[in-house]
């Protein structure tokens, strides 16, 4: 059994937590961005099938993984239009169009998949990778970590910078005061329409991002129903994370350690049914929410429209 | 120094503001001057706010004017207004409770990279101004209320300002606070602001203020100019206010108002200090109603919970908890409604322990609870008013029979205590919710303290009504404790409290501070000093 603790494996473990927790980091970020602005999005299924269709129909016609992930965030973009119309400017209800939205989304892009790919299941073969000269070479970390394709390294750079972005700049502190108290930021001069408009688009981007992430970097296909309800635990992961990118950061890595965990007990000996490895990373965030869901704190404003002046 | 002060005169012209239903400003004019102190004085509902908001670009007027220095001005929004130097203290707290300091103040700011550093400085700057000391880290919601309203108003004077408006800026003070903000105001008005003081007390009005606006009805009634109100004493100046505020309701139209009209007047409006003619009696010598022995309260939520609490409430005793708003009142009080469970201690009823018994239960004893929150958890405001009035009754005869409501028995009941109560309402199958906040404090009222009642537990039971309905709550709870019941009466108006309690209790925190027998003068001072000591850590 040693011998199966090989440095390749361990290799191989490394970089299956990576992809598995990546596509979850992205939408957890993004509807961290929304909820800080007082917006939930429970269409953040949909949003990310949507982004995972287009990120795998551009990937799959122009051939560039770069030009789909830019396709699934925009896909995310207009999927939250939705919510941006119908919620930010309408102040209709935030849980009914979230629901509609994720219906809608996994609806959609079932139909246009089964129309065009069923017949020639399509595959989009390997990413490409970026090698970071020196780190490389480390053996074991290196071939997990520092031969991911950039795509993985934007993505991470991303997050970061918005973890301090909505720390330490005005941005941040209006979208954080447009979902505590949504009449101080008004009060302030601020504008939360349009503070509220912008982290809904861009929430939609890093989801739909997420999205993109999963079809082509981590399953490298599309699939009906691709997300299996990684949109609905981003929201757990979103609510247990008080709003903190770095800690969604650390508990995605967890949710993707839950995944890649199971086939490598296979691996190495261990006989675990199936359907018990299957059920393992949803076990962790049931686990979670029971240990945890208590000092989850979610903004006071959350779920409620603003109307100035309203009495 | 960045406060770029200007003598210009801010004027309204017939500024006329309308919502559904009521007329807020009808035809307002007046002319705000720099380095005075301009009191707005009105009842609730005068139309005052509604002024406050279209200045501050709130809303939006539906005709009149606003001119700065004699150019007309269209402040569409609060940005508007902070671009004119209009800084506006709100009666409710514009302030993110989870942003330190520096957030708050920084909210707003344009650039990139929050600036703490220029922020801190300005801090600094605007503390030494109003003569304060503000921690900028200090998370807003761990501040007391005074200090919270000092950040306020270094807010509204953040971006350099020409005038200030303070909304009722003492309604939840204690009677230090109130003083140290007394000497801030006088210092910006030193630096040659104009300050606008809106407020509904006449011995503010005249301590604090260089003239006087009055408005009723969303109209402007009367004015006393700065020397006008110089020359006046203060007994000239009040009479001189009263009759524009109550006009018509003083005396029959045309004859002078007389002295008692003026002076129920001067009671209405605050005007006097809040005494309580001490009636000699000894309650120690009264039967003990409700006792608490170290109650400690849990619930689920993120209130503030009732920590080893000890108190007692003898037979036809008023007993007054004072406290900032959010301090474990709502706690106290289900506690002893029976909404929320103990967790340790012991509460008694008559002598009878009734700690593990429930809602319905201490009901039947004579327990009763008048909320705070009247329009949500009192009455269900899509039911009519005789259903509100019985709704604490459900499946009790004669208004059930086997499990079917008696619509007779319900009506009959409804009516009679529609008439006890003055409930004004058009019938008694109205929707609750369409009343007035008056009325359904009415309803509240009637529904409790029928039927039995022999503890009624009231927390802010005046809060938002109009002065008419205030005096009246207050006389309905005096005439309660006269008869031989108990009231357990949680309340942030000081002046309230000690019109009504024979002690006061300080909460802080969830824990009872200190102890005050309302015994004439100074009781404010003392419980202030329990509530700032309690809270500032400055005992």
């Amino acid at each position: 059994m040693s011998d199966m603790l090989s440095a390749a494996f361990i290799t191989v473990f490394i970089a299956t937590v990576i992809a598995q927790a990546m596509p979850l980091l992205l939408a957890a970020v993004g509807e961290t961005i929304g909820e800080q602005a007082g917006i939930l999005n429970l269409g953040i299924e949909g949003v990310m099938l949507v982004g995972a269709y287009t990120a795998f129909v551009v990937t799959l016609t122009t051939g560039s993984f770069w030009l789909g992930m830019l396709g699934g965030a925009i896909g995310g973009v207009v999927a939250n239009l939705a919510m941006l119309v119908l919620n930010v400017w309408l102040g209709l209800n935030q849980i009914v169009i979230g629901l509609a939205i994720t219906l809608i989304g996994e609806g959609i892009t079932s139909v246009l998949y089964l129309q065009n790919y069923t017949k020639s299941p399509a595959s989009l073969g390997a990413q490409p990778k970026l090698p970071i000269p020196g780190l490389s070479d480390i053996p074991v970390i290196g071939p997990a970590l520092f031969q991911q394709s950039g795509i993985f390294w934007i993505c991470i750079l991303l997050a970061l910078g918005l973890a301090f972005a909505l720390a330490r700049t005005n941005w941040g502190l209006s979208t954080r005061s447009a979902g505590q108290k949504p009449s101080s930021l008004d009060a302030a001069g601020g504008s939360v329409m349009r503070t509220r408009s912008i982290a809904v688009l861009l929430s939609g981007g890093l989801v739909g991002l997420g999205g993109a992430y999963l079809a082509l970097l981590t399953t490298a296909t599309f699939s009906p129903f691709l997300t299996n309800g990684l949109g609905f635990i981003a929201i757990v992961i979103t609510m247990l994370s008080r709003g903190r990118i770095l800690v969604v950061m650390i508990t995605s890595l967890i949710y993707g350690l839950a995944v890649a965990i199971g086939p490598a007990l296979q691996v190495i000996g261990f006989t675990v049914p199936a359907d018990i490895i299957k059920m393992l990373p949803f076990l962790i965030v049931i686990v979670m929410l029971i240990v945890f869901a208590r000092s989850s704190v979610v903004p006071p404003a959350l779920g409620t429209p603003y109307t100035r002046g309203a009495r | 120094m960045t406060t770029t002060a200007t003598t210009d005169v801010i004027s309204l012209r017939d500024i006329t503001k309308a919502f559904p239903g009521v007329i807020a400003n009808d035809r307002v004019s007046l002319d705000i001057v720099g380095g005075q102190v301009h009191c707005l004085l009105g009842e609730n509902g005068a139309g005052k706010s509604t002024l406050i908001s279209i200045l501050a670009g709130m809303q939006q007027p539906d005709s009149g004017s606003i001119a700065i220095g004699g150019k007309t001005v269209d402040i569409s929004s609060p940005k508007v207004a902070v671009d004119y130097g209009i800084g506006v203290v709100h009666q409710h707290s514009t302030l993110v409770p989870a942003f330190t300091v520096l957030e708050n103040l920084m909210l707003g700011d344009t650039g990139v990279l929050q600036n703490k550093k220029q922020a801190a400085e300005r801090l600094e700057e605007l503390a030494d101004l109003l003569g304060v000391q503000i921690d900028p880290h200090a998370l807003t919601s761990d501040l007391g209320l005074g200090q919270q309203q000092q950040v306020e108003i270094a807010k509204a004077m953040w971006k350099g300002s020409r005038l200030l408006v303070l909304d009722e800026p003492t309604s939840m003070l204690t009677p230090q606070a109130i003083e140290h903000l007394g000497e801030s105001i006088a210092r910006v008005k030193a630096q040659g602001l104009a300050v606008v003081l809106i407020t509904h007390k006449l011995r503010e009005a005249y301590a604090m203020g260089d003239c006087v606006t009055i408005l009723r009805g969303g109209r402007n009634v009367g004015h006393i100019g700065v020397d006008e109100l110089a020359s006046y004493s203060e007994k000239q100046a009040q009479d001189a206010i009263l009759s524009a505020m109550f006009g018509d309701d003083l005396g029959a139209a045309g004859s002078d108002p007389t002295a008692a009209d003026l002076e129920e007047a001067a009671e209405l409006a605050g005007a006097t200090e809040a005494t309580r003619e001490t009636r000699a009696i000894d309650f120690e010598t009264r039967p003990v109603r409700l006792e608490l022995r170290g109650v400690t309260s849990r619930a689920g939520g993120r209130d503030i919970e009732a920590e080893d609490v000890t108190l007692t409430v003898h037979e036809g005793e008023i007993l007054g908890i004072a406290g900032i708003d959010g301090h474990g009142q709502a706690a106290l009080a289900e506690v002893v409604a029976g909404q929320r469970s103990a967790v340790s201690g012991t509460v008694l009823f008559d002598g009878v322990d009734i700690t593990r018994s429930g809602v319905r239960g201490r009901q039947q004893l004579g327990v009763r609870y008048v909320t705070d929150d009247r329009l949500h958890e009192g009455t269900v405001g899509s039911m009519s008013v005789a259903l509100n009035l019985v709704i604490k009754r459900i499946g009790q005869k004669p208004f059930w029979k086997a499990g079917r409501i008696q619509q007779k028995a319900v009506d009959a009941e409804a009516t009679r205590l529609i008439d006890e109560y003055g409930i004004r309402t058009p019938s008694a199958a109205t929707r609750a919710g369409t009343l007035s906040g008056g009325n359904i404090q009415k309803i509240l009222l009637a529904r409790e303290l029928t039927n039995g009642a022999r503890l009624v537990v009231v927390n802010k039971p005046t809060y938002g009504l109009d002065l008419k309905t205030v005096h009246l709550v207050r006389e309905i709870l005096i005439e309660f404790a006269a008869q031989g019941g108990s009231v357990l009466l949680l309340s942030t108006d000081l002046d309230e409290l000690i019109e009504l309690s024979h002690r006061i209790e300080v909460i802080s925190r969830g824990s009872l501070v200190g102890g005050v027998v309302n015994d004439g003068a100074g009781t404010a001072e003392k419980v202030g000093h329990y509530m700032t000591g309690a809270i500032e850590g400055t005992d």
